[in-house]
């Protein structure tokens, strides 16, 4: 039997939901409604569980669920080394976002991370502490910083309402995700020229770490025949 | 398995934590006999403070514990700093210690086999001649190898302030000297900063060039209260600041290309020790840089590495090793086991100067090394021999 593992709420599993319509396999909750179950009717020896958009990367990668739906920007900053336990053959087109780095507008001298390391010495040096970074993507922030070069820095938590920290001083800049960028523009934030950490998007995960019975291969392999990738190429563990 | 530790199959009972007790009690003897006292720093350290020394990277790399009510606690990845932290709370005189205990380290992707939990033994040296100290400790190291049977082990030393002399001795703008000396352990960044420092200035940005105009004619404030509102703690005097230093450096002069040839050829030297201090004596003399201190420094400690029995002129020596270790700052070394990669250096140590700086307070002379027992333990193969007389003890 093979565990397909989908946000249990909102937009990315509406999206994921009729993603999957659209290919022939439907996905419908338990009828009792408020159960966190469901179940997959055309593919076979499917069954379905609904977990936090935030779990999936680690249900994955635990190989608690077969086959997930989540944001690439949460795999990477919960699994190190994402490619050696799941496999990402399918970059399924919606749940778009950038995360990226963005500071107050009127820092009209920070323009790239460049300018962002030279504010932040100046900054440890006039204000007597680091510059605080506002995130809840520690990891991937840490990691792109360190690239960039940027030291002197502190990480915030965040986990809502993170434009709001400069505002609020509780940061002085943020790391977050967005599509449009209004959120940043309503509350006087811009982002850096080469701000960019990722561009992420919904993708379709397979763990390698599940264990893949022959029928749990099967119903792999019909999933990739009907959403157009190929299931049986993939190297899974047991 | 439970029994098992770092590099020693089985390490935590029986035979094989006998022979380990013994090793590291005959180390720390030898510590204590050269006048070390021993110390106990504490497991559990105020995120605060460490992070002001490392910067946030290290919470990659230490293990932190959540104390409900209070701030986060890391688990020591290291004793330097907890070493240093008891040193200025209790001044013992003579200012050397010695520990002895497990270190904790993230090992973050899991599968790169390095252990999360492992020993360390060692000491540090604070104050006293810097030459005859960086000797002592090396030879204290060499020392310790040898109780756990590695009599030969793979040398490699460095001195990262030869370089930092050349960087503090050759033309360029204060401000851009203080850039490369803050980045001078992250190889990449202090490149780019060198070649952008060296190189032509780039063509300005439509916003740079109403900066540089602005900064001129006093009208950054209006200039960025135009591009969005003021909120946040970096405020209007933080960015006229900067678009004055901007101003400054877009006047600066750039780095000569034979002063950046001559820090990237300071970096790159690499060979036998004495060889070493003749070639950055000669790259010194031709560029037309005063380096003497620094190379007396060097001198001195091949003296008193050789009166300490090392075959100090032979040693192999290679100018950026340890370089990417944030606080090293002067001698460096690593001792290896011949013939195992598997296994991480069983010693290394170096110099830290400035680390006293960033804690707050005036730099102070450091020097201090480890051993890792246990990989020694493995290399040296002296799980087994020792057990008997482990068990008489």
């Amino acid at each position: 039997m093979l565990t397909l593992g989908l946000p249990s709420k909102g937009r990315l599993q509406q999206d994921a939901v009729d993603r999957f319509a659209a290919a022939g396999v439907r996905v419908e909750r338990s009828p009792e409604g408020r159960e966190y179950a469901g179940h997959v009717s055309g593919l076979p020896d499917a069954g379905l569980a609904l977990l936090s958009a935030g779990e999936i990367p680690r249900a994955l990668a635990e190989g608690a669920i077969h086959v997930g739906v989540t944001g690439e920007d949460l795999i990477r900053e919960h699994i190190p080394d994402a490619e050696t336990r799941i496999a990402l053959p399918l970059r399924l087109g919606f749940g778009r976002a950038d995360l990226i780095v963005a500071v107050p507008a009127f820092w009209v001298d920070v323009e790239t991370m460049h300018d962002l390391d030279e504010a932040a010495a100046a900054f440890r040096a006039r204000h007597g502490r680091p510059m605080r970074v506002a995130t809840k993507y520690h990891a991937l922030t840490r990691r792109f910083f360190a690239q960039a070069g940027v030291a002197d820095y502190r990480l915030v938590d965040s986990q809502g309402a993170t434009e709001a920290t400069p505002k609020n001083r509780a940061a002085e800049l943020i790391v977050d995700i967005t599509s449009s960028g209004e959120t940043l523009r309503a509350n006087h934030l811009r982002v850096l020229e080469d701000g960019l950490i990722l561009r992420s998007e919904a993708m379709l995960c397979v763990s390698r770490a599940a264990p893949w019975g022959p029928a749990a291969r099967r119903a792999l392999a019909e999933l990739g025949h009907r959403l157009g990738f190929d299931g049986e190429g993939i190297a899974l563990g047991g | 398995m439970a029994a098992d530790r770092a590099y020693l199959a089985g390490g935590r009972v029986g035979p094989a934590r006998a022979a380990l007790a013994a090793l590291t009690a005959r180390m720390m003897a030898r510590f204590e006999a050269a006048g070390a006292q021993r110390v106990d720093p504490a497991a559990l350290h105020q995120a605060d403070v460490l992070l002001d020394v490392y910067g946030e990277d290290l919470r990659g790399r230490a293990f932190i514990v959540e104390q409900p009510g209070a701030g986060p606690l890391f688990l020591r990845p290291d004793f330097t700093l907890p070493v240093l932290q008891l040193h200025r709370a209790a001044r013992a005189e003579p200012a050397r210690y010695c520990y002895l205990g497990p270190v904790w380290r993230r090992q973050p992707g899991a599968q790169n086999g390095r252990p999360t939990e492992f020993l360390q033994a060692g000491v540090e040296v604070y104050g006293e001649d810097a030459a005859e100290a960086d000797a002592e400790v090396f030879a204290l190291m060499r020392d310790a190898l040898a109780e756990g049977g590695v009599t030969a082990p793979e040398v490699v030393t460095g001195d990262l302030g030869v370089a930092i002399a050349v960087l503090e001795a050759v033309a360029m703008a204060p401000a851009r000297r203080a850039a490369l000396r803050r980045h001078f352990w992250r190889p990449v960044r202090f490149q780019a900063l060198l070649r952008r420092y060296a190189g032509p200035a780039p063509a300005p940005s439509p916003l740079r060039r109403a900066l540089l105009e602005a900064a001129s004619a006093g009208g950054v404030p209006a200039l960025a209260e135009g591009a969005g509102g003021v909120v946040g703690a970096r405020d209007l005097a933080d960015v006229a600041a900067r678009a004055q230093a901007l101003a400054e450096d877009a006047a600066a002069a750039p780095v000569a290309a034979e002063d950046a040839r001559l820090i990237d050829a300071a970096l790159a030297v690499e060979g036998p020790a004495d060889a070493a201090h003749a070639r950055l004596a000669e790259l010194a003399k031709a560029g037309g840089v005063d380096i003497a201190p620094a190379l007396e420094r060097f001198a001195r400690r091949l003296d008193a590495l050789a009166r300490r029995g090392v075959e100090a002129g032979a040693l192999p020596f290679r100018a950026a090793t340890a370089r990417t270790l944030e606080y090293y700052d002067g001698f460096v070394f690593e001792m290896a086991a011949p013939g195992r990669p598997d296994l991480p250096p069983l010693a290394a140590g170096g110099r830290y100067d400035g680390i006293a700086a960033a804690l707050g307070g005036p730099p102070a002379p450091a020097v201090g090394a480890m051993v890792r027992p246990e990989a020694l333990l493995a290399a040296g193969g002296l799980a087994d021999a020792s057990a008997p007389e482990a068990a008489a003890c």
